[in-house]
């Protein structure tokens, strides 16, 4: 058996992961958003200072991965639980890590008023169309016409409504710092994903403001999709209703060349 | 200190500053908005922190993450407030980090009105939140009261990682008093075991509520009941008037006591052997003590501003061996001190005679009151 060298480390677990092997099904793009910001937490050596609080979603036990402390929030509240540790803890990184139904339909009151208040905490806001813990429901975030275990016909926006683009929505408000959407459908879409975290964090670390990553995601156990025709239909679906982009830059943030 | 006058609202805002009060959220909602109007001017002049949030669902959120990092936190709200906070008052329960409430009861149920109730007794004595669980209640019944015992809550809280609650209704916290503030102390966080503030050279912490297995939250469960026979044995308090020769024995909390010594205070007057029992802990609720006076009375008379929520407490401690009369008003109404004159004049002259439910005998009289 060869040994380890630099030159063939090709994979290693992130210093600021657990060893816990993840719950999340198999093909499921949490695992990747998960990875994504422990990366960043070690390139910027944040972990000794970072407190991360999880949602009520299938990233309820997301505390279980990283190695820094956590809090396990109540169904949407997590903008407000990190919204209190900050203000006692300024000097230290504060992350949330909220589903679509967590965020956008519960929360929705919680984040928009984080985001309103300039709150200094990154949010890693994860869409991947439907409730994946409870079994698949309708989201906020559900596609028009889109089939879920609680909108078995699809989708019917005369009856239940439209599908929100929270980075689009949260981005007209004067606190947010930084808002993009980014996908995890292909290496090249989580690279600049990662870029983005790097960036929301570094946000975070210099203290310009709220910053906020939409990660368009997988589910493809309730989709019904193997992990590959999932990571196609996001492709095919989720991009032209939720385009990638950079919907809320400061300037000041630009200024800072992060 | 010298004596001033203060509001009662800003007394207890200020007070929990003087006390190390680190970070305060709320939401404004009549009749406590002076708690959060003093603290949003006085938190940030001492460099703490301080947030109106968007509701009360984020107020107690915020609460329980500066909670979960060891800070000295707490919130006030009123009766429709306190119920939206409840789902985080259970998670804080459950998680066991230490916060103080402060709980300006006003009529209802519903929206109700803002004048000063006992309503909401039952709400958070016996828990309020789901599942499990018992949160500390002291009931001053005078603004000085109050702050002396907001250093109490914040100790207790922290002593057993539980929730305190001062339990007043919107006459304490509106009514101006000569009051005597505690010293200002510097804020000291304790340095706290499970504390959430970075796990720098440190093993990690992880603050939840969660406990997938049944057979670990059924422990969780028992270490809270464990804690709670702890409090129970420990921090019973309660103020006593007149009680040495009484014949009848009043027992009410806060404002309804209040009002209530007068009316004992105007009976001593007549000849008529009558004290007051005032319980201050009214979770955990002074039952023994309640036992032993009803044992050495003639008859009890519980007089609350709710339809009888701390009489069901008096019954159960007296156990039907002493006849139990009771008098409420209710909806914001607050008992005149003649009111309750009457009632003693009453229960004097009858002869003492046992209750089925002595609810149902003040609704009689009370039909006349109110018709």
């Amino acid at each position: 058996m060869a040994t380890m060298t630099p030159e063939n480390l090709v994979y290693e677990r992130p210093q600021s992961f657990t060893a816990a092997p993840t719950h999340y099904c198999p093909g499921c793009t949490h695992g990747v958003a998960h990875r994504l910001v422990a990366e960043v937490l070690d390139e910027m050596n944040l972990a000794e200072r970072t407190i991360g609080v999880a949602p009520v979603g299938c990233a309820v036990f997301a505390y279980n991965y990283y190695e820094t402390d956590f809090v396990e929030a109540p169904h949407g509240r997590a903008p407000a639980m990190a919204t209190g540790i900050k203000r006692v803890l300024p000097d230290n990184i504060v992350f949330t890590y909220q589903g679509d139904g967590d965020l956008a339909s519960i929360g929705m009151g919680e984040i928009v008023h984080a985001a309103a208040r300039g709150e200094n905490i990154t949010v890693i806001f994860i869409n991947n169309a439907n409730y994946g813990m409870t079994g698949g429901q309708m989201a906020p975030t559900t596609l028009p016409g889109m089939k879920t275990s609680s909108s078995p016909t699809g989708r019917d926006v005369e009856t239940q409504g439209y599908p929100i683009r929270v980075a689009e929505m949260l981005a007209t408000l004067d606190g947010a710092g930084y808002v993009v959407r980014r996908s995890l459908h292909d290496p090249k879409n989580i690279r600049l994903a990662k870029k983005a975290i790097r960036t929301a964090f570094e946000v975070q670390d210099r203290k310009m403001g709220f910053s906020l990553v939409e990660l368009l995601s997988t589910c493809p156990s309730n989709w019904n999709l193997t992990p590959v025709e999932s990571l196609t239909w996001l492709e095919e679906h989720m991009l032209p209703f939720y385009p990638l982009g950079d919907y809320k830059i400061a300037p000041a943030i630009t200024a800072a060349k992060i | 200190m010298a004596r001033e006058l203060w509001e009662g609202n800003q007394a207890i805002a200020e007070a929990a500053i003087r006390v190390g009060l680190e970070a305060y959220f709320g939401y404004p909602i009549t009749p406590q908005n002076e708690i959060l109007e003093w603290l949003s001017r006085r938190m940030p002049e001492v460099g703490r922190a301080f947030v109106q949030a968007e509701a009360e669902l984020g107020a107690i959120n915020m609460v329980y993450g500066a909670a979960c990092t060891g800070a000295r936190v707490m919130t006030s709200s009123s009766s429709p407030g306190i119920s939206l906070m409840m789902e985080g008052l259970s998670y804080i329960a459950g998680t066991e980090v230490p916060m103080v409430l402060v709980n300006v009861m006003r009529g209802g149920p519903g929206l109700g009105n803002i004048a000063p109730s006992q309503g909401d007794y039952n709400q958070i004595c016996k828990g309020g939140g789901h599942g499990d669980y018992r949160p500390i209640v002291l009931a001053p019944a005078s603004v000085q009261e109050t702050v002396d015992l907001m250093p109490v809550a914040f100790d207790l809280a922290e002593k057993y990682l539980t929730i305190a609650c001062l339990l007043i209704d919107g006459s304490i916290g509106q009514m101006m008093e000569p009051i005597t503030l505690p010293e200002m102390r510097a804020v000291k966080r304790k340095d706290y075991p499970w504390a959430t503030s970075g796990a720098k050279g440190r093993e990690r912490h992880v603050l939840t509520s969660i406990y997938l297995e049944p057979l670990e939250e059924e422990k969780t469960n028992l270490r809270l009941l464990q804690r709670w026979e702890q409090i129970t044995a420990n921090e019973i308090r309660y103020k006593e008037y007149f009680l040495e020769d009484a014949e009848i024995v009043v027992i009410g909390f806060g404002t309804a006591g209040r009002v209530a010594l007068s009316a004992v205070r105007a009976a001593r007057e007549q000849g008529i052997k009558v004290g007051l029992f005032r319980p201050v802990s009214v979770s955990p609720y002074p039952y023994q003590r309640v036992a032993e006076l009803a044992a050495k009375a003639k008859s009890l008379l519980v007089v609350e501003m709710n339809t009888g929520q701390m009489l069901d407490d008096v019954r159960l401690a007296v156990n039907g061996r002493t006849p139990i009369e009771f008098y409420g008003r209710l909806g914001g109404v607050v008992p005149f001190p003649d009111e309750i004159l009457g009632e003693i004049q009453r229960v004097a002259k009858g002869g003492f005679k046992m209750d089925e439910n002595p609810v149902h005998s003040w609704m009689q009289r009370m039909a006349a009151v109110t018709k």
